[in-house]
């Protein structure tokens, strides 16, 4: 029994007989080397390129020297056809309102008494897990002429409102807009609902007996449980909708009218070459994100207190 | 006079729960009818009509062959696969210190990391491409594999929020009988993270089978499609056969059901739990 610690002594390499203190500082490093590694390269280093660029006039090739000062940023603020993509955006703002209202009225009905509840909970989630692409696809069914909704409407003999959903100038962005609500409510709809159901049963149950009817119980129950998520998902919407990309890009390719400020910065980078002019472009979708989170970090902030 | 209310009251609860469903289902349910026609049928009937045949699966093979989706799903797993471990091992091991060692830095670095996630990802590729081009990694698997694993900070929060809420005393315990860091990162730090892996695994799961862009922009070459970027190319020699691009979409999507059906529990978990934490 003596012998162990003796035992121990010979086994020099072992990493449990390093003193804590050193072994700490060999495992702070050898597990931060490769996290940290990896975020400098992915992160931080591209965002100060971008920096860089952004006073450059640049083709992506070759070094990078024709120095620019605020050209660039210049451009993106008064040439119209750079700053007029964020008109666009509007359009995907306002859908959030109703993926939104919609998400929060299924959500609420379902955290009462439904038959078949796991089958509605599971549709209406299902369409957040779907490919971009294939939604892509599948709305360019729904809206090409004589397609899904065109034939939908005249079965419920409203043949004569029949629009070029995609072509026409005035209406193509409505319709991007309503497949993203299409694509995302499920999930608004799956926090929400969660967030509902965190409250104990027995508050309602508690608010039945002192005669609250459903719209009591919506309006004091469920509302402030689900304030702050709601109030988060107002604020991020705003920048969800300025890096609104996969949709617009795989139905029209951003043609007609539904240019979008990411595939604008993407286009001019890697169609146009002009990689100086997209960094900043990328700078400024950066710094409107960051606003954005600071409002909601102060405003959220305020409200608690 | 309460019942006649209440009639009414779950009326529109069911007609509103069946248009919602309705919306849903229809465009997709759509697009299945389709992918069963022949190219004459899909011409000359109506769209919401089913096909003539459930067992014509010619645009399938179609599909699959001409459209090479085979070495989409290989490649799609693949990176999948590597990518998530990669992010569940790193993860856990930058998580682990950041939560039970105060060091000098370690406000700095939760700092930095978190800010990270601000950074708005699909912008920075204008230099993103320069470094990914100057490591040599332009189509190669790799650079999809380290672009999802560099970028999931989601991951790295799930796991910090996880251990911060855990109590010190399996690691306090083991210490007193002489286990090293290591072996309580091992022993007792990855088993108690499972929850948290899997939340992680079906988030970052879901995201990189979807995933259109990363791939899009860094592997072009046809050998290196993925699911997303082998139906994109669709456009191109299917232009007009929507019979047969139908088919392609029901392919990629099948997978998502599936998984979906067995999986339900864990997923709405997933999905709750990583938005409320991240």
């Amino acid at each position: 029994m003596e012998k162990k610690p003796k035992e121990k002594k010979f086994n020099m390499m072992s990493l449990s007989d390093l003193s804590y203190k050193k072994q700490r500082s060999i495992i702070i490093i050898a597990f931060s080397i490769v996290p940290l590694l990896l975020l400098f390269t992915f992160s931080y280093y591209p965002l100060m390129q971008m920096f860089r660029y952004s006073f450059h006039e640049w083709n992506g090739l070759g070094p990078v020297e024709n120095f620019v000062g605020l050209e660039n940023y210049k451009t993106i603020f008064t040439d119209p056809e750079y700053f007029s993509v964020f008109r666009v955006s509007i359009y995907y703002f306002v859908a959030t309102f109703f993926q939104m209202g919609f998400a929060l009225y299924f959500a609420t009905i379902l955290s009462f008494d439904v038959k078949f509840k796991n089958f509605f909970k599971g549709v209406l989630f299902f369409p957040y897990l779907l490919n971009g692409v294939a939604i892509g696809f599948i709305f360019r069914v729904f809206y090409t002429g004589g397609g899904t909704l065109d034939s939908l409407m005249e079965m419920f003999g409203l043949g004569e409102y029949i629009q070029f959903w995609l072509r026409d100038r005035s209406i193509v962005n409505i319709s991007l807009a309503a497949t993203s609500v299409w694509r995302y409510m499920g999930f608004n709809f799956i926090i929400f609902l969660g967030a509902i159901q965190s409250v104990p049963r027995e508050i309602y149950e508690a608010a039945e007996v002192d005669g609250a009817n459903r719209w009591h119980q919506f309006r004091y129950i469920i509302l402030p449980s689900i304030k702050r998520i709601l109030q988060l998902n107002i604020i991020l919407a705003i920048s969800g909708a300025i890096s609104v990309f996969e949709i617009p890009y795989i139905m029209t390719q951003g043609q007609n009218g539904t240019m979008t400020f990411v595939i604008q910065t993407l286009d001019t980078a890697f169609k146009f070459r002009k990689v100086g002019l997209a960094s900043a472009m990328g700078i400024v979708l950066l710094i409107i994100v960051l606003l954005v989170t600071l409002v909601q970090k102060t405003w959220l902030k305020e409200k608690e207190a | 006079m309460y019942k006649v209310k209440s009639f009414s009251g779950s009326f529109i609860k069911y007609a509103s729960l069946f248009i919602g469903v309705a919306a849903a289902i229809i465009p997709i349910l759509v697009v299945f009818f389709s992918s069963f026609k022949t190219t004459e049928e899909y011409r000359t009937t109506n769209i919401l009509t089913a096909p003539e045949s459930w067992l014509n699966f010619e645009n399938y093979r179609r599909a699959f062959t001409e459209g090479n989706m085979l070495v989409g799903f290989f490649n799609t797993i693949f990176i999948l696969l590597v990518a998530i471990v990669f992010s569940i091992l790193i993860g856990t091991m930058i998580a682990y210190i950041l939560s039970r060692f105060q060091f000098k830095f370690s406000k700095v670095m939760i700092g930095l990391f978190l800010f990270a996630v601000l950074i708005p990802g699909i912008t920075t590729q204008v230099a993103t491409f320069q470094v990914i081009s100057s490591l040599g990694l332009f189509n190669t698997r790799w650079a999809a594999i380290l672009l999802f694993t560099g970028t999931d900070i989601i991951g790295i929060y799930i796991f910090l929020q996880f251990l911060d809420s855990s109590s010190l005393s399996l690691d306090e315990s083991a210490m007193i009988d002489g286990a090293s860091y290591f072996t309580i990162y091992r022993k007792i730090i990855l088993p108690l993270l499972k929850p948290a892996m899997a939340t992680v695994f079906i988030i970052r799961g879901v995201a990189i089978y979807n995933d259109f862009y990363i791939p899009f922009l860094y592997m072009p070459a046809e050998r290196l499609q993925v699911v997303s970027t082998s139906l994109y190319r669709f456009m191109g020699p299917f232009g007009a056969q929507w019979e047969v691009i139908s088919a392609g979409i029901i392919i990629v999507i099948v997978p998502t059901l599936v998984l979906f059906i067995f999986l339900q529990k864990y997923i709405y978990n997933g999905f709750t739990q990583g938005a409320m934490k991240g």
